[in-house]
């Protein structure tokens, strides 16, 4: 290995480096992005149902959470779904609905018993969609088109006349499901276990 | 009544499996295996046994490991046809070991690893045979001279011991040579090609004493195949008219300088084996009709290109590999109108 | 648009030949159900409305009494199939997908079968609006599958901008075992034919093209004697090859015309409207004989039938009740499947009632359709693409469907399948390849729901939080108003007290440090003049209470 034949490829390659450095670097300052536009992109996946169950106030402090790193399992009403989308965005490993924070169920919606409402506007305060109709003293109904499900309405009733009860009857609700994994007696080992669960 | 699922539409079924079409493709290929064993010996029906029989063993052990239902995956024959289809690639004096490291490389690393059949992005046969061929050039082209020319081709027992690793009583030379297209490669420079088949009786008629026969055997197959709509005539043709059209272009009436006629290509080396049996493996092929042309068309112009100017004698285990990595491309930009979508 | 000549047809590029077991069913004539001594109606078509009520339990009925009123719109109005009583209405399983119950009525048969029927049209004499409202009012709708209501195609017909040019009339019946519309036009080809002209009355359109497959010699026969009967140029017969899915409707309507519906779009946008024979039949029976819509051929047929053939069934008849008339033999019954063997539904027993929609039950054995087999791994043999009549790449939308890369079967056309169930017929690997698709659409279809009703709430919620921020904006103004306002009154009571006298300030400073002064003076002397005590709770008492003494 003499120095003469080292040089040569030595220099270029720094030489090329130096270059390529200086345009990388060039680019993140000209074509710098202002904001966060992943935590746009991740609250476009959320159901925006705003509904807490994550644990955070809503789905935009969700949405930031995942962005800086944080578990992407946390959302019922999004579900396996969600989860799925949100796997790809961020090309992380997709896991199963952290049970801690709730079960994936079918659409509710809530409906308020308006035999027992006393019109205190509790609920109409706590919805965070403005989806139930009433005033002071006045009869409280739910708009069943623009509720979300989320049950923020449930707590606050002092009466507790509000239920949730399913969007779509069973026949609505009803669809083919995906062929059960083949054959039924084959052992899934740990890397099929995702597949498997979400069948 | 006995039936507690309800299953979806449709209820009624064709009726052939998996299993049937692979076990139809090893029955086609019996005219080629006769011929290679009437020309070359036995070597091949040996190494053919002990392939099957290794493939068989190392699937089972590696489904073992995935912890999948054995006799299941086993029963759809796909392990058997790659071992069939390795056997008739691999020269006759080949060696035990030289087998178990081939199908090893094959089942385990190009088939298993990637999940199994129907997961294979390359053909598992071809890449064995690559990995082998790059690995143990020499053992790889030690093929036998063909019946009719030079010594007595070696008895059984002889081609026993050979495949155990032991010497042969006459000395291994005598049988030994280049197959035809590797003769063609090194020797026919410098003089007319009808001068060079007079010179060199191992090129028989068009295209190598035995190969023909190989060849037709092989084409044979293809055609029951063909006949019995297992493969569709999309890839065979394309493949075949690429090598015949880029060798027609190419081949200047015999001249010293020419690359070799159409029938030398056609029929030699491992050309309707290629065609008929390993480039229209389904898994690794293109899908859509179009795309089976272009697949074909570019699998036969690289068996031409590596021939007549690559560095090995024949090409079609790595023109194959290279189609097997266009084809998902190939898929992409072929796409077939639906109906409904635009005239 | 081209008029083709008589008999021009365009091939269909792909399909498969199933053996066609048309045969067993069709060596006797239509013959007639025995009359069963309940009947199960339902109230609904699947996917489509409830019809209201207007008989209540117990009321006596007669055969094609109104028993509910289809919805204006899209509502299927339905009648008794037989005379009887009305004895209950509750859920009851019937053919249907997820196997869940449906509203029904049932109604118990007297024997008599009395008719009440609606007085006969002479359609020749007859406008568009009351021929319309005689088939919405008999109950009629499509025969051939789906089952929407003839009224409300019709109607949309003559209300779209696009004029109708072309009437093809579905008599193709391309799925094997099936034969009732075989079976019908045979028997009935004049009623048939009648219903076309009744057709042509309400739509008006340049021709008529019915679409015959070639296996059914003796139908083309009678059907072209009894199109020749009523010399309407319009009528032309064409008779295609036979070839599943020949009768799916945008294939038999390219075959027919060779125009290609364009995905997403309804037929009538490209000017053409196509019916199921059975359905032309029974519009004759309505108009022409004023009866309602309560039975219809139903093939039977299947290994574990001795008597296979066609019966004339009324809507409702359980069909355990058919199965038995045609010599069922229950050791042999291995499945029961209503509709054909590639696009039907099997069934989960045989105590479902007959719909407007069943056109055939096949009881069949295992040996005649063997159960299906766990599936192997997709071997990309393309054999699915061969012979996918759209011309779909069922292979790649079976990947992303397993995937679930929604957006990606979606782009590959996966809203296109007519799910025929071709591409599983041929599968080498037996994949249950139109059950994928089937989960896949309708998760695609909830995929698209959620994001719609996310991105409405999201609206809905941005606007919450900028109404609550309206709120306390204009909350912390008023205070900030009230604040102000009250600042600007003591400045103002200030101003004015300057203003009154800076001594009476004064002189209420000193009255409030003489006050003090005195207390302070009394204290002292009170304390001076008493003995010192330890009784603690006199001294309290001794001091007088500031507030009787302070004087401001």
């Amino acid at each position: 290995m003499n120095p003469e034949t080292l040089l040569p490829p030595v220099l270029a390659l720094l030489g090329l480096a130096l270059v390529f450095g200086a345009l990388l670097g060039y680019a993140a300052t000209a074509f710098k992005v202002e904001g966060n536009p992943l935590v746009d992109q991740i609250n476009e996946l959320l159901p925006q149902t705003q509904c807490g169950q994550c644990g955070y106030p809503g789905c935009k402090p969700y949405a930031q959470s995942i962005a800086e790193g944080g578990p992407i399992n946390k959302c019922p009403p999004g579900g396996a779904g969600t989860i799925h989308a949100l796997a790809k965005l961020l090309d992380v490993e997709e896991q199963a609905l952290d049970a801690e924070h709730g079960k994936e169920d079918i659409r509710k919606v809530a409906y308020i018993r308006e035999a027992e409402c006393i019109g205190c506007t509790k609920c109409i305060q706590a919805c965070p969609v403005d989806a139930i109709l009433g005033s002071a003293k006045h009869m409280h109904t739910v708009i069943v088109s623009e509720c979300t499900g989320c049950d923020l309405c449930v707590e606050p009733c002092p009466v507790d006349c509000i239920d949730m009860i399913p969007a779509k009857n069973p026949l609505q609700n009803w669809h083919w499901q995906r062929p059960a994994p083949r054959p039924a007696q084959m052992q899934l080992i740990a890397s099929d276990w995702m597949q498997g669960a979400s069948r | 009544m006995s039936s507690p699922a309800i299953n979806s539409s449709p209820h009624e079924h064709q009726g052939h499996s998996t299993s049937q079409l692979m076990q139809q493709v090893i029955l086609a290929c019996v005219p080629g295996l006769a011929a290679l064993t009437l020309y070359f010996g036995w070597g091949t029906l040996i190494n053919l046994v002990w392939l099957c029989l290794l493939a068989l063993i190392l699937e089972a052990a590696v489904l073992y490991l995935r912890r999948r239902p054995i006799l299941f995956y086993l029963s759809d024959c796909s392990a058997l046809l790659t071992a069939v289809l390795l056997a008739l690639a691999l020269p006759p004096t080949a060696p035990w070991w030289l087998g178990l490291i081939g199908i090893t490389a094959a089942i385990v690393m190009a088939k298993q690893l990637y999940g199994g059949m129907g997961y294979n992005p390359f053909n598992p046969a071809m890449v064995g045979y690559v990995v082998l061929l790059i690995s143990f050039p020499l053992q790889m082209t030690r093929w036998l001279l063909p019946e009719g020319v030079g010594a007595a081709l070696p008895s059984f027992v002889d081609s026993l011991a050979m495949f155990l690793g032991a010497k042969p009583s006459a000395g291994i030379d005598a049988f030994t040579g280049a197959t035809a297209l590797d003769s063609f490669r090194q020797f026919h420079g410098g003089q007319l090609i009808s001068e060079f088949y007079e010179r060199y009786p191992v090129m028989g008629v068009w295209s190598g004493l035995g190969w023909e026969w190989v060849n037709a055997g092989f084409l044979l197959g293809g055609c029951y195949l063909l006949y019995k709509k297992i493969i569709g005539w999309q890839i065979p043709g394309s493949m075949l008219l690429a090598i015949t059209v880029l060798s027609i272009l190419f081949y200047d009436g015999g001249s010293s300088a020419s690359h070799g006629s159409p029938l030398l290509h056609l029929f030699g080396g491992a050309t309707m084996l290629g065609a008929f049996f390993i480039a229209t493996d389904p898994v690794t092929a293109a899908t859509t009709p179009r795309g089976k042309l272009i697949y074909g068309a570019l699998i036969g112009a690289m068996v031409y290109l590596i021939r007549s100017w690559g560095n090995y004698p024949d090409g079609v285990a790595f023109a194959v590999l290279l189609g097997n990595f266009a084809a998902p491309l190939i898929d992409a930009c072929t796409r077939p109108r639906s109906y409904g979508h635009g005239k | 648009m081209t008029a083709p000549f008589k008999g021009q047809f365009w091939p269909l590029p792909r399909g498969i030949h199933p053996p066609e077991n048309k045969q067993q069913s069709l060596r006797e004539p239509i013959r007639k159900a025995a009359l069963p001594k309940r009947l199960v109606l339902p109230l609904t078509q699947p996917g489509f409305v409830q019809a209201e009520l207007c008989v209540s339990v117990g009321q006596q009925v007669r055969k094609g009494e109104v028993l509910a009123r289809g919805t204006p719109g899209m509502g299927i109005t339905l009648h008794a199939s037989t005379s009887g009583i009305v004895s209950d209405i509750a859920e009851h399983q019937v053919p249907n997908a997820s196997g869940l119950p449906e509203l029904c009525l049932m109604l118990e048969s007297d024997g008599r079968d009395e008719w009440l029927k609606l007085p006969p049209l002479d359609y020749q004499h007859c406008d568009a609006p009351m021929l319309i409202q005689r088939i919405n009012e008999c109950g009629i709708n499509g025969l051939g599958g789906a089952g929407f209501p003839t009224h409300a195609k019709l109607q949309g017909a003559l209300n779209s901008k696009h004029k109708i040019h072309t009437l093809v009339i579905n008599a193709a019946e391309c799925e094997p075992f099936i034969t009732a519309d075989h079976a019908l036009m045979r028997e009935q080809a004049d009623e048939i034919v009648t219903g076309i002209c009744i057709l042509l009355q309400i739509l008006k359109p340049e021709r008529c093209l019915i679409g015959m497959e070639d296996n059914k010699s003796d139908a083309i026969i009678a059907m072209q004697a009894a199109v020749t009967r009523v010399n309407d140029p319009r009528i032309s017969l064409v008779v295609i090859p036979t070839l599943y899915p020949s009768g799916a409707e945008k294939q038999l309507i390219y075959m027919l015309t060779g125009t290609e519906i364009p995905s997403g779009t309804i037929t009538l946008g490209s000017g053409i409207l196509c019916q199921n024979v059975g359905t032309v039949h029974a519009i004759a029976r309505a108009v022409a004989h004023g009866e309602a819509l309560v039975s219809r051929i139903v093939t039977l047929t299947g290994a574990a039938l001795k008597r296979p053939g066609n019966l004339d069934v009324l809507i409702g008849t359980p069909i355990a009740e058919l199965l038995q008339q045609c010599d069922v033999d229950a050791t042999q019954l291995s499945r029961l499947i209503n509709g054909g063997p590639l696009m039907g539904l099997q069934l989960p027993h045989a105590n479902l009632p007959v719909l407007k929609i069943t056109n055939c039950v096949i009881a069949t054995t295992n040996a005649e359709m063997p159960p299906p087999v766990p599936a192997q791994a997709c071997i990309r043999c393309g054999f699915c693409a061969d012979v996918c009549p759209a011309t779909l790449l069922p292979q790649q939308l079976y990947w992303f469907a397993r995937s679930k890369e929604l957006e990606k079967a979606e782009s590959h056309n996966l809203l296109d399948c007519i799910e025929c169930g071709a591409c599983a017929y041929v599968c080498p690997s037996h994949i249950p390849l139109v059950q994928y698709y089937r989960a896949a659409k309708a998760e695609l279809r909830e995929e698209k729901e959620k994001h719609l009703m996310a991105e409405h709430s999201k609206e809905r919620y941005d606007y919450h939080q900028a109404r609550k921020e309206e709120e306390k904006r204009l909350e912390e103004q008023r205070r900030a108003e009230r604040v102000a306002l009250a600042k600007q009154r003591k400045e103002a009571a200030n101003a004015a007290l300057a203003v009154a006298g800076a001594s009476a300030v004064a002189d209420a400073d000193s009255a409030a440090k003489a006050a003090i002064a005195a207390a302070m003076e009394r204290v002292k002397a009170k304390k001076a003049a008493q003995p010192t005590t330890t009784d603690s709770a006199a001294a309290p008492a001794s001091i007088p209470a500031p507030d009787s003494d302070t004087k401001v």
